[in-house]
């Protein structure tokens, strides 16, 4: 043995943000300004759900604070009441704080479906992709099926069912969590499907062979190799995957199978909303679409700057 | 070749089965059927007279086949909540939906391929890339919106187009179709643009992409060496090999359709059978939901089938083997 | 009159770390009739010559400055409309990779006739006539039928001939060949080789041959630019640059090609190159860790024995059993190799050799016949503490240093792997010393533990390869094309290294290559693979000089001649 100094302190890292900036997929995040202004946008909408109940004026679902004589006022800046910056629902509920709720939960439901859908993919996508086999077949063979029956479909189907069973007083309690696992379950087979072909690269791949070679167990080699890199395109889906996870939710809402409106997602407030919009009562629908669609918006400008940075071939 | 064909025709039928399965199993995870059918206050002895003549109590595995065999006559038995037969409401809802879901894919086919090679071709020119901003917005869309949004400016602000419903349907005595009459056109515009912006934007970013992809491909590159002509090389090289893959993918958007066509139908109070089912998952109205399960799928089926003989006729390395 | 003239041609590729220069001030010349190879290493610029001259550089690249004068006009003057109708009609191009240069949904009639009527106005018939005279020309039999195939019905020669006839359907007066044989086996390189040639000849074709490989250049090219990154170092005839070479990098280039010839005890010691060794510490093997297993006396005389191994692919997946077509990858394959021996499997592709690497290595499991190794009996289980212990010391060393270690694990870790997971030490800490105790004596140094492996070139991955290897304290070593991924250069060096590490630790060696010079340098016995089988096993200085299969005779016929290199 030497007497060296534990050379392997001797050089130190760049700074973690020297290196992030230096990266490649930093440096085409901090030239692209559209990339920028979406994970602000996604970033603020983040901490506007995280944070609602600080920063609503009021809480739409405290009776108390809620009035039936304030219902269908106009927006502040359209001759509405100071009080209400954008105005009041038919039930008198403070539309902003109500939208800040709304919001909080459907960003909660989203987040909360992808990761469900996605880490059931991802597991079965690696073990169908490394160990091949029947395994394989099982796996892709029930993926296809459901690839049969569009996602939206199965959200409905999953949901309705999941629904029906609870028993009738259960029903708005847990109605979240079975809108969550519906939109899951509807978006697995797209993660196994991605994961599955990574990984069935991945596993050709000589690195791969020397752990095997080296002598490591397969859940090991999956764990430790096959898994980390095969998230690259996983983290592009799941980016897409909010997205669409968000959509899903508010349109299972909007058709009245999603959650109730004693809670309501951004998704009800626009079906309750539909319903004034002709007799000119805008608001009650516009400003819940509104959000909606730019948070939606801002997900997927973020997704599709990401799979555009993350493909080497478009480099 | 016909192997391949083959062997997708026997993909189809596993997958019918499998649907037809999960369908059948609604009945079983859905209530008591002899509860939905009669209602609480039935006798004990009526009630055994139902399960008796549904065959309740035979082994499962009996049921379903028997279930199977129903469904391949297009029998699904009645509804639980109208008491009309099953197929009956299908049928009449169908062709409402069949020429929702036709004009949109033809909306979407046309503008997607146009536009996603036009985007390919260009890749920086300012239409192109005015052409990608929008359909990243077409994207991010929900199906929902852009219909009250289009109702709203065409039906309520401008007041061109009726808002909801279906109108001016011939009856051809097999077929009530609204491609007849102007009203009936003018019916179903709205409805058939809200359903084709998601798929149109979908199908031009698919194509752009792999339009991009081709480019980069050793032949192209050495096709443009062989001094080829611009135009050769992006429609007789490039455009064909593009099609390959989106083909496929097409295929997959098309069944996309037809689910999304229940939102589409919601908004638009459109007559077809997503309303249809929408309205039986409410009610808990199982042999609708089982039936129309089994509808998308064998829609879904046929699409993918008619996909695979054009992917044949496209692709030789599958039509011809290698010698 | 030379057909083609550049005078100091600049390539320029903006890039965010600054600008690249892929070339710079590059002068050549080519007459008519006269092959012109451009050689040089990874990065040298010699691709980038090509497309310059065809106006086909990849954006952002631009060329800078120079000119580009082609039968007495400079290309570079020309607007985009001109520059299309030389493509093809004045000069012509073949890429290297043969299996993607067609389009495969024409049939090479289609894509044939479609270039030969641009180029030349004729009618269809006539192009017709011309497509069948190409291909015969190109030595492809049975023309008029073949035109109706699709490119995936020919195989990769083949392919080869049909790109050189598109190449040569508009009558181009310069062909610029990159890297026209790389991706195809010897023997097919030979006949690509002399079709070129005697295009070039009977049509006083002007040829620039773009090659990494010094073998084909000594086989086919008249004159010869030596390039280095970016810029032109020696240009002159063949036989002088080859056999009396002016220039530093020209020498060390040319002293790191392996010799069919003669065997040397090591390559020469390339210094003109960056990217070697670090002036890294050498541990003393005889006390050190890794030289603790080097001492087992009990090491059987035959290390690693192979008995009648067979291994068979399914092709074509059918329902029926009769209909499945299969591929006998491996046909009762049979050896035994030496304690302390380096044993060579030498074949073309699709020779098996590879798979019986593999099924040593426990990564494919044969269909039947016997592993032994170090005197047990391997059946392919890892859970059997004992055969554990002994599967643990064989390694294996992959060809391609860039999909061989895991880009999201330090090099720390890679390397470390083995150690952990068979708890070869008492603690982390001497885990920790002991790899850098290997980075070091592989030439790397232990700085590189901390890095991850993007940050090191193919030469250095390699190493990093066999220093993981290493950690596993292996008595044999496989080693599979260990450097058939890499420039000659580093070649030489990667092949030194493992003949060090072999004589140090006394290591068992099974070399695959598919490279019959990098054979006779490495291999004490060796054993030509065709097919799945071994057609010839035998001493390899025997297999050079008096080789008794006819394979084995044509193998070595067709061996690029290198005659023309210096004496040593």
């Amino acid at each position: 043995m030497t007497t060296d100094p534990t050379p392997h302190q001797v050089a130190s890292r760049p700074r973690m943000w020297t290196r992030i900036r230096e990266s490649d997929i930093g440096y085409s995040f901090f030239r692209s300004p559209f990339a920028m202004v979406a994970a602000a946008v996604t970033v603020a909408f983040l901490l506007a759900a995280a944070l609602a109940p600080w920063i609503a004026p009021y809480n739409p679902f405290d009776p108390a604070q809620v009035s039936l004589w304030d219902g269908k006022l106009p927006p502040s800046f359209a001759g509405g009441d100071e009080r209400y910056f954008l105005g009041t629902d038919n039930q008198g509920r403070d539309l902003w704080s109500t939208i800040l709720y709304g919001g909080r939960l459907s960003i909660i439901i989203g987040l909360a479906a992808v990761f469900f859908g996605m880490t059931l993919g991802v597991v079965l996508g690696v073990v169908a992709g490394y160990l091949g086999g029947w395994v394989d077949t099982l796996i892709m063979r029930v993926a296809d099926v459901q690839l049969t029956i569009p996602g939206i479909l199965v959200a409905i189907l999953i949901n309705g069912v999941g629904q029906i069973m609870l028993p009738q007083e259960l029903r708005a309690e847990f109605s979240v969590y079975v809108v969550i696992f519906a939109i899951g379950l509807s978006d697995w087979p797209q993660f196994a499907r991605v994961t599955r072909g990574a990984a069935l690269v991945e596993k050709e791949r000589e690195y791969v062979q020397a752990a095997r070679v080296i002598g490591l167990p397969g859940w090991l080699i999956m764990w430790r190799h096959v898994l980390p890199n095969v998230l690259r395109p996983v983290l592009v889906l799941a980016t897409i995957g909010l997205a669409l996870a968000i959509i899903a939710e508010a349109t299972l809402s909007f058709l009245g199978q999603g959650v109730p409106p004693t809670t309501p997602s951004l998704g009800t407030l626009i079906r309750v909303g539909q319903e004034f919009m002709f007799s000119g009562l805008w608001w009650i629908a516009f400003f819940p679409a509104l959000t909606l669609v730019i948070l939606v918006f801002a997900v997927n400008l973020l997704g599709d700057w990401m799979r555009d940075a993350l493909n080497p071939k478009l480099r | 070749m016909f192997s391949f064909i083959l062997r997708r025709l026997l993909q189809s039928v596993l997958v019918m089965a499998a649907v037809s399965a999960l369908s059948f199993s609604l009945f079983n995870f859905v209530g008591d059927p002899v509860n939905n059918m009669v209602g609480q206050e039935a006798s004990p002895e009526d009630r055994q007279n139902i399960r008796d003549a549904l065959g309740l109590d035979d082994p499962i595995l009996v049921q379903y086949v028997r279930f199977l065999g129903n469904a391949v006559q297009g029998d699904f038995g009645l509804s639980y909540r109208s008491k009309q037969d099953v197929s009956d409401m299908i049928l009449e809802r169908l062709p409402a939906t069949l020429e929702l879901v036709a004009v949109s894919a033809v909306i979407a086919l046309v503008i997607g391929v146009v536009a996603g090679v036009y985007t390919g071709i260009r890749r920086d020119s300012w239409l192109s890339r005015s052409i990608l901003s929008v359909s990243l917005v077409g994207v991010s869309l929900p199906t929902f919106i852009i219909g009250i949004g289009l109702i709203y400016l065409f039906a309520v602000y401008l007041r061109l187009l009726p808002s909801s419903g279906r109108a001016g349907v011939t009856d051809l005595g097999f077929w009530r179709t609204s491609f007849l009459t102007v009203d009936g056109w003018r019916a179903i515009i709205l409805p058939a643009l809200t359903l084709s912006l998601f798929q149109t934007t979908m199908i031009l970013r698919l194509v752009r992409s792999e339009m991009l992809e081709v480019m980069r491909t050793d032949y192209i590159k050495f096709a443009r060496a062989r001094g080829l002509s611009d135009r050769a090389i992006n429609f007789t090289h490039a455009l064909r090999n593009t099609l390959v893959p989106v083909v496929t993918i097409i295929g997959l958007n098309i069944g996309g359709l037809i689910a999304f066509s229940i939102i589409t139908e919601t908004v638009f109070q459109w007559p077809g059978t997503g309303l249809l089912f929408i309205q039986a998952v409410e009610f808990a109205d199982v042999p609708v939901m089982a039936a129309y399960l089994m509808f998308v799928a064998l829609m879904f089926v046929i699409v993918n089938l008619i996909v695979d003989i054009l992917y044949v006729s496209i692709d030789p390395r599958i039509r011809i083997g290698s010698s | 009159m030379d057909l083609l003239d550049i005078k100091n041609l600049d390539v320029v590729f903006p890039t965010r770390r600054g600008t690249v220069h892929a070339a710079q001030g590059v002068s050549l010349t080519v007459a008519p009739g006269e092959v012109l190879g451009l050689v040089g290493e990874s990065g040298a610029g010699k691709s980038t010559i090509g497309n310059a001259i065809m106006d086909l550089l990849e954006p952002p690249g631009y060329v800078g400055a120079g000119e580009i004068v082609f039968q007495g006009t400079d290309l570079r003057t020309l607007d985009a409309d001109q520059m299309r109708r030389v493509r093809g009609r004045k000069i012509g191009m073949i890429f290297q990779d043969p299996q993607t240069s067609l389009n495969p949904l024409l049939t090479i009639g289609e894509q044939l006739i479609e270039s030969i009527r641009n180029s030349l106005d004729m009618t269809e018939a006539d192009a017709k006539q011309r497509a069948i005279q190409m291909l015969g020309d190109v030595g492809i039999t049975e023309a008029e039928a073949r035109l109706k195939s699709y490119p995936h019905q020919f195989s990769g020669g083949m392919r080869q001939r049909v790109v050189i006839a598109l190449a040569l359907s508009g009558d181009p007066d310069l062909i610029i060949a990159d890297e026209p044989t790389t991706a195809l086996d010897v023997s097919i390189q030979k006949q690509i080789l002399d079709l070129i040639k005697r295009l070039c000849r009977e049509r006083q074709l002007g040829v620039i041959l773009v090659t990494h490989d010094i073998g084909v250049i000594a086989e086919i090219a008249d004159r010869v630019c030596v390039m280095y990154r970016g810029r032109v170092v020696e240009t002159g005839q063949t036989a002088q640059v080859l056999g009396a070479p002016n220039h530093e990098y020209t020498k060390s280039l040319i002293a790191a090609v392996p010799r069919a010839d003669m065997r040397l005890e090591r390559f020469a010691s390339v210094d003109y190159i960056e990217g070697g060794e670090a002036a890294g510490r050498k541990i003393d093997i005889r006390t050190h860790w890794l030289g603790a297993a080097r001492a087992d006396a009990t090491e059987p005389e035959e290390t690693l024995t192979v008995e009648n191994l067979n291994l068979s692919f399914v092709l074509e997946k059918s329902f029926f059993k009769s209909k499945r077509r299969m591929l006998k990858a491996v046909d009762n394959v049979s050896f035994s190799i030496r304690q302390g021996e380096t044993f060579g499997l030498v074949g073309e592709s699709g020779s098996g050799k590879s798979t019986v690497a593999r099924i040593v290595a426990g990564l494919y499991k044969q269909d039947s016949g016997t592993v032994r190794l170090l005197g047990r009996d391997v059946k392919g289980s890892w859970s059997d503490p004992a055969e554990r212990d002994v599967r643990r010391r064989l390694q294996m060393i992959f060809q391609d240093p860039f999909s061989s270690l895991n880009a999201r694990l330090t090099v720390m870790d890679i390397v470390a792997e083995p150690i952990r997971f068979h708890k070869l030490t008492s603690s982390e800490a001497e885990t920790k010393q002991i790899v850098q105790d290997l980075l070091d004596h592989v030439g790397l140094g232990a700085q590189a533990a901390i890095r991850y492996p993007h940050e090191f070139s193919g030469g250095q991955r390699q190493r990093i390869s066999i220093a993981r290897a290493l950690a596993s304290r292996p008595r044999v070593l496989i080693c599979d094309e260990p450097t058939s991924a890499l420039d000659v250069s580093i070649q030489a060096q990667i092949l030194n290294l493992l003949k060090d590490l072999q004589a140090e630790l006394n290591l068992t060696m099974l070399f695959i290559s598919h490279d019959l010079p990098v054979i006779r340098q490495m291999c004490d016995r060796v054993a030509v693979m065709k097919q799945g089988q071994i057609v010839e096993l035998t001493e390899t200085e025997a297999l050079f000089d008096a080789p008794t299969h006819a394979y084995s005779q044509s193998l070595i016929a067709q061996m690029p001649r290198m005659d023309l290199l210096e004496p040593v």
